[in-house]
């Protein structure tokens, strides 16, 4: 299934006058891991947080354009929809903390109150663990609380939650900025991993990382992009002089 | 400036708040002492099942005044903790909001109204509308009472709840409503308890709103639009009278009073421990 799954047309993002998106074109193919990179505060989280309407949480937060995932436009879709389609993965781990970690792997089912057979939440719990590689680490301690984990066990039980669903994209807002470099070196493999089902959109700030995993990246500047390659093309030989700059460590 | 003067001083310093806290304390220590002391002799078998005898026959209780309190302050909290907890969410949701600003100032206020004029304004509002003194006016004006110390412990129990919590329910397409149902509440839930165990705690030694409201009732009575008595109402009654008997239910209702509050309080203690929620 090649193909766009994400386009962004156009797109312009606000906090009250403040833009912090400009003029954002970038279309993203099925199954690609993409790479959002930038200096702090060039709008790459805004990015992630508009494609799940994340954004519009924040009082005085305002979006033009459109997002087109599978040709439909977010902003005209059900929200509740939108968002189980597309999973997220934030910044420090948040496991909920009065769930035990088998109720935070179907926090998504139990949540919006889908009902599962007893068996078939075993089954979603047991392949959600084991596609982020918890599975061996947690299956004797199913029922105790989520928070009871290391923070990498925490964050790769966050992916598990956001992968019950089935969702088509994963937004991973800096997921292993907060995490230590075994647990940063595991999601990575793990991302590796689930590039074969989900389409992947990585914020970091950590150019090797964005150069090990990822296919394309994009670069963030000022709330636009300047350049939007394959990553090696981005790091061997990039077009923009800024691009080259902020790889090379010049600023950011 | 030597260092042993800096020693003395800091000795000294250490002294007087210790013996400060003393003083405080002492008092509270000699106020439970005599209930006590006084309270345990009142309490046995009769004292829990018998209604109040007339003076000089032996054996009366309480039982009306326990059941009435039990009735009275079990319809407030049916009142006042839905209220409460919705109100305090609506705070701690929405607190950019003029509603929400006027509701926090209106909140404080109540918190600082005279128990006895929130009787007298249920006196006006239920009793008068209702021609007759009732218990079920006595819970109105108790839960007016409950609901500050609630609505502040819901709101500042949620405010301290992180952001990313409800972020990471939303983003998995759980519905708003459900999201502070299902992750938010229960995440507050030891402080918003608490909250409620406390107002309880406070509520139920208030005699100056019953006396308007609930009034007392020398009878059994389970009927809550009927006047109804209760443990303060009891104590205040027994208390003013000449008789020596009647001195010993007030102070046997005393020491029950003390009793509940105290459980009241431990009780919120251990759930406070057992229940802490970490993030």
């Amino acid at each position: 299934m090649a193909g766009t799954i994400l386009k962004a047309k156009n797109f312009n993002a606000f906090f009250g006058q403040n833009q912090v998106l400009k003029n954002i074109n970038l279309d993203i193919m099925r199954n690609d891991v993409v790479a959002v990179m930038g200096p702090s505060g060039c709008g790459k989280t805004t990015f992630i947080r508009c494609i799940n309407r994340m954004h519009e949480l924040t009082p005085d937060a305002t979006a033009e354009g459109e997002i087109l995932v599978d040709d439909k436009n977010v902003y005209k879709m059900n929200l509740i929809v939108l968002r189980r389609k597309i999973g997220m993965v934030f910044q420090r781990p948040n496991p909920f903390p009065t769930m035990s970690i088998y109720q935070n792997a179907i926090a998504g089912y139990l949540l919006n109150g889908i009902k599962l057979t007893k068996s078939k939440k075993d089954e979603v719990v047991e392949t959600s663990l084991k596609r982020v590689a918890l599975w061996d680490e947690v299956k004797d301690s199913l029922h105790k609380k989520g928070t009871f984990l290391s923070g990498g066990q925490q964050q790769r039980l966050c992916i598990a939650r956001a992968i019950s669903l089935n969702p088509e994209i994963l937004l991973l807002d800096e997921p292993t900025s907060a995490l230590d470099p075994i647990s940063t070196s595991k999601i990575e493999e793990l991302i590796y991993e689930l590039k074969k089902n989900y389409t992947i959109i990585i914020v970091t700030h950590n150019m090797q990382q964005a150069g090990r995993i990822s296919d394309k990246t994009a670069f963030f500047y000022l709330g636009e992009v300047l350049e939007y390659n394959v990553t090696k093309e981005i790091f061997t030989n990039p077009k923009h002089e800024k691009t080259q700059n902020y790889i090379t460590g010049h600023f950011g | 400036m030597t260092i042993e003067y800096r020693n003395i001083r800091n000795k000294l310093f250490k002294g007087i708040v210790i013996i400060l806290t003393v003083i405080c304390t002492l008092p509270l220590l000699l106020v439970l002492y005599r209930i006590t002391k006084e309270g345990i002799s009142a309490i046995n078998w009769d004292f829990f099942v018998n209604l109040p005898k007339p003076v000089g026959e032996k054996g009366g209780g309480i039982a009306n005044a326990l059941v009435g309190s039990g009735l009275i302050i079990l319809m407030a909290s049916v009142f006042a903790i839905p209220l409460g907890i919705s109100i305090g969410i609506y705070l701690s949701e929405f607190k950019k909001t003029k509603l929400a600003y006027f509701t926090l100032l209106s909140v404080d206020v109540l918190q600082g109204i005279p128990s006895i004029v929130i009787g007298i304004i249920i006196y006006l509002w239920v009793v008068k509308t209702m021609g007759h003194f009732s218990a079920v006016s006595g819970s109105i004006a108790l839960s007016m009472m409950m609901l500050p110390a609630i609505i502040k412990s819901t709101e500042e129990t949620l405010k301290l709840i992180p952001d990313t919590l409800k972020e990471a329910s939303l983003s998995l397409g759980v519905p708003y409503y459900r999201t502070i149902l299902k992750v938010i509440l229960p995440a507050g839930i030891t402080g918003i308890l608490s909250g409620v165990i406390l107002s309880v705690a406070r509520v139920a030694g208030e005699t100056a709103p019953l006396l308007f409201t609930a009034f007392g009732n020398p009878f059994m009575n389970t009927n809550i639009t009927k006047p109804m008595s209760s443990l303060p109402s009891i104590i205040f009654n027994y208390a003013i009278s000449p008789y020596e008997d009647w001195h010993k239910l007030a102070w046997g209702a005393s020491f029950m009073l003390i009793a509940i509050i105290l459980v009241l309080n431990i009780i919120t203690k251990i759930a406070q421990r057992k229940w802490r929620v970490q993030f």
